[in-house]
């Protein structure tokens, strides 16, 4: 039946594809979440009253962040092809596509970190301090378990978008499912790949949301 | 134990410089509980913070433990905190642990071995009183148990001082009286300085052993509780006085006597320690020929001995009433003839 439903689906590449999305989602959100959860720490630490209050620190990282979030993610790759080669080797490929991915969603997931670490009680950071303890074990043992259920759901939010930048990173041939809707289906006006690619699009982000929303309740003690 | 020299706190805002605490002077002796008692924006919260360090003063010098905690920081400090301890008024548990791991948190900090570390947390939650609780959550508490799972926790590392931010204001009056029972327990089995703020008289009464009554961060009034009680000096003072002794409702009884009678006297008598105890009203009455009504009365408890007021309006002739007044002066009982409710 489903050869009737999709005649021109050739299985084998929308698997390939639906991995090559899967790869880069994956690889990226796990980066975007150590890197972002820095930024957004630096930026909480830094801001007025805060153990490291800096204006100096919180004025730049704030501004970076800022920039790389207004760059449109296309742009974003083109400008970052110079990184990229220094650091993957290659500027084609699926590899070559997380530098691009990673830079574009860590600031945005920067800025989720410090809501969530703005909204712990005080009083908590302040009892800490009280009872002697060092920055670090504030940082590992008060802000990050306390914020944790805001921390997961914004990266299950980032690692969304995630799948929706890979369709993007097609340009530099990085595959994957947005890719194969655009070339295989749209340009050759073969909807009904489109329609397959959109489907499995779909399940894997139903799929991720499921899984944040479960671990989310799952440490939420609150 | 504890020394305050010289203390001023200047907060820069945008609106110019405030002076949160302003050259004050304190010296609390060890194994006492000293309350400071002030209404909000006194200058307590910063007062107490000073104390661990939390707050560093503009000057002056903090000495708690032989070391000025106005000049220490880094290793230093941390150490020293771990042996000033703190607890409360919104409790500031850690909601992500349980209620053994937010007592074994400090033990952590401490560096103190895995083993050690639950058997510390099981003598604690003994306790205060939490035994079959210790895997429970924050939120799974009520407030008074979140606040006895702060007092395991600031008691942890065996500190010298335990410092108390208005650790019984979010409580209600039951839950308050057991977890002032608490402190008292606490600070009689191990010999700890407690030093506490609040704004509520009936704290200072019931478990403070001297009191320092701070107003625009200044301290206009320290000293031993009951006789701060007895004869309070200061305008804000005789107010927080008042907080125990008369209710509205005696003023109301007061105001209406007054207009009702006017040939009376309304007096108001304040014993002290055994006086308490003794027949002096029917004394007065045999004695002078006066009539005697009995507007308000109520004894409280300090720890160190009960403490009444009775509001009465003596009637009677002239010299009797004057007679009758000489004699409660002389039995060195506080009188105060009240023309004004």
């Amino acid at each position: 039946m489903l050869e009737q439903l999709f005649p021109n689906v050739n299985w084998e590449t929308m698997v390939e594809a639906a991995y090559q999305t899967i790869y880069m989602t994956s690889i990226s959100t796990v980066v975007t979440f150590v890197l972002g959860l820095a930024i957004g720490i630096v930026l909480f630490l830094t801001s007025p009253n805060q153990v490291w209050a800096s204006k100096i620190v919180n004025f730049l990282t704030s501004s970076i962040v800022n920039i790389f979030r207004s760059i449109p993610f296309i742009v974003l790759i083109i400008l970052l092809i110079p990184v990229t080669k220094l650091l993957v080797g290659t500027i084609r490929g699926t590899n070559a596509a997380l530098p691009a991915l990673i830079i574009g969603a860590a600031p945005f997931y920067a800025r989720m970190v410090l809501i969530s670490l703005k909204e712990i009680d005080k009083g908590v950071i302040e009892a800490a301090r009280s009872m002697g303890a060092k920055t670090s074990t504030i940082i590992f043992k008060v802000l990050i378990p306390e914020s944790l259920p805001g921390l997961l759901s914004g990266i299950t939010v980032t690692a969304v978008a995630l799948v929706g930048y890979t369709a993007m990173a097609g340009i530099i041939g990085a595959g994957g499912l947005g890719n194969l809707a655009f070339i295989e289906g749209f340009q050759r006006s073969r909807d009904d790949v489109t329609l397959m690619a959109t489907i499995i699009i779909l399940i894997i982000v139903f799929i991720i949301q499921w899984i944040g929303d479960a671990i989310t309740a799952l440490v939420d003690k609150r | 134990m504890i020394q305050l020299n010289n203390i001023t706190k200047v907060y820069k805002t945008k609106n110019g410089e405030f002076t949160a605490v302003n050259d004050v002077n304190l010296s609390i002796n060890k194994g006492e509980i000293f309350g400071i008692i002030g209404y909000s924006g006194a200058g307590k919260s910063t007062m107490i913070r000073l104390l661990n360090g939390l707050e560093k003063p503009t000057t002056g010098s903090v000495i708690v433990n032989g070391e000025d905690i106005a000049v220490i920081s880094g290793s230093k400090l941390r150490a020293a905190r771990q042996k000033i301890s703190m607890i409360f008024q919104h409790f500031n548990l850690l909601w992500s642990r349980t209620v053994e791991e937010n007592i074994a948190f400090p033990l952590e900090i401490a560096g103190i071995p895995k083993g050690e570390r639950a058997k510390r947390v099981d003598e604690l939650i003994e306790l205060v009183g939490l035994s079959g609780r210790g895997k429970a959550y924050p939120s799974q508490l009520s407030g008074g148990q979140k606040q006895r799972v702060g007092i395991a926790r600031a008691l942890a590392n065996n500190p010298e001082v335990l410092l108390c931010d208005e650790a019984t204001s979010a409580l209600d009056p039951e839950t308050t009286e057991s977890i002032l029972e608490l402190l008292l327990d606490i600070n009689k089995r191990l010999g700890l300085t407690i030093v506490l703020i609040t704004h509520e008289m009936h704290v200072i009464r019931k478990i403070c052993h001297r009191v320092a009554v701070m107003e625009a961060g200044k301290v206009v009034e320290q000293g031993a509780v009951l006789s701060v009680f007895q004869s309070p000096q200061a305008e804000i003072t005789k107010k927080f006085v008042s907080q125990i002794s008369d209710s509205n409702e005696t003023k109301e009884s007061i105001e209406q006597i007054l207009s009702n009678y006017p040939t009376g006297k309304i007096v108001r008598l304040t014993f002290i320690g055994q006086k308490t105890e003794q027949p002096i009203m029917s004394q007065l009455i045999k004695q002078f020929n006066v009539e005697v009504n009995i507007v308000h009365g109520t004894i409280s408890h300090t720890t160190s001995g009960p403490y009444g007021t009775l509001i009465v309006q003596i009637d009677g002739e002239k010299e009797n009433v004057e007679a009758a007044l000489n004699m409660l002066a002389q039995h060195e009982i506080q009188t105060e003839v009240i023309e004004h409710a």
